[in-house]
């Protein structure tokens, strides 16, 4: 990372004004509802989207070996899909990717 | 509609925020920022999704038009929700406590205010907000706290075994979005095809070389308001159906 100091606070300052105005603008100052159907269905189906792109492919890179970060995506997949709560879905997925890396890292 | 029903109300989402933000503290330590600084962004923010994207943007090194625009993208959706919320309001709202509960509009926090069969009150909304907000910033500091324990107590010898631990939770946080992601997906095939497409979309991006190269975060955005815009068009939601929410843990 070469972040100074300095690109923190400011970095830290935009995001603190984005998401301060999101959250703000609608609440302090809108009138009239949105009533377009197409700006709601694109703002109800945003979220989904934003965390597909987050999630894929990057989770398979995010641990410190490929084999590892497979098999943890695996877990959180085969969990999420059952249902399982974000907690548990998590603590599993960390826990097989602890596993693996110690077993890796054993022979 | 009281302060101290607010508090309970929001008692299981400040639960459900401690880990996440935990989390979220762990990876900006691991990343090389000082334990303040992912507290001091929990602190000014609180957006779970935001935060995780806007930090790694920060240790990047990205510029600062890229982190607005991406934190932009991210965050739109508080706009529908914020709005929603002010119909509810009872009436005279004065601007300053306006100002202070749009601070605190979340996924969570909207999905379970939204969701009262009364008008909703000022103390009301500072009991669920303060409650989960709590939550999000405890959880923060013990995350960043705990990594840097770690780091001194898993020294010498034992520092492979903090380097194996900080790998695996680095996948914490990707797991939690694949927990948020994957139920609705199920239940909503419109939802499916939108997740399926943003992700061949975003391996395009991640693959291709030239793309690749492409400034950090302009990937989100590109892909994820390319697809939601082709969804929305070919499947507009009815307005009939109820809202759904993503269920529990994400600021």
């Amino acid at each position: 990372m070469n972040a100074t100091l300095t690109d923190m606070l400011i970095g830290c300052l935009v995001m603190f004004a984005v998401t301060y105005m999101t959250k703000g603008i609608t609440l302090l100052f809108a009138k009239k509802e949105i009533k377009s159907a197409y700006i709601r269905s694109f703002l109800y189906y945003l979220p989904y989207s934003v965390l597909a792109v987050m999630v894929f492919p990057t989770i398979l890179f995010s641990t410190s070996s490929l084999i590892s970060g497979i098999v943890g995506t695996a877990v959180a997949l085969l969990l999420s899909f059952f249902r399982k709560g974000l907690l548990p879905v998590s603590l599993a997925s960390i826990a097989a990717v602890f596993l693996t890396e110690f077993l890796l890292y054993v022979f | 509609m009281k302060f101290t029903r607010g508090l309970k109300d929001g008692l299981p989402i400040a639960l459900g925020y401690v880990s996440v933000a935990f989390a979220y503290a762990v990876q900006a330590v691991n990343q090389g920022f000082p334990f303040w600084f992912p507290i001091l962004v929990s602190a000014t923010n609180f957006t779970g999704t935001g935060q995780f994207v806007g930090t790694n943007l920060i240790a990047a090194g990205a510029n600062l038009g890229i982190l607005f625009a991406t934190l932009l993208v991210i965050n739109i959706r508080y706009t529908l929700m914020s709005f929603a919320l002010a119909q509810k309001m009872e009436d005279g709202f004065p601007l300053w406590k306006r100002a202070i509960l749009a601070f605190g509009v979340t996924d969570e926090n909207f999905a379970v205010a939204v969701r009262q069969p009364h008008k909703l009150t000022f103390p009301y909304l500072m009991g669920l907000m303060s409650c989960s907000f709590c939550g999000w910033l405890g959880g923060t500091a013990l995350g960043a706290g705990a990594s840097e324990l770690l780091e001194t107590l898993l020294a010498g010898g034992a520092h492979v075994y903090y380097e194996v631990l900080m790998s695996a939770l680095s996948i914490a946080l990707y797991a939690m979005f694949v927990a948020i992601v994957l139920p609705p997906s199920r239940d909503d095939k419109h939802i499916l095809l939108l997740v399926l497409l943003s992700v061949a979309a975003s391996c395009v991006f991640y693959f291709v070389p030239a793309l690749a190269d492409l400034p950090a975060g302009l990937n989100i955005i590109i892909c994820s308001v390319a697809c939601t815009a082709v969804i929305a068009a070919v499947f507009p939601r009815k307005e009939e159906e109820p809202e759904k929410t993503q269920d529990g843990g994400e600021a």
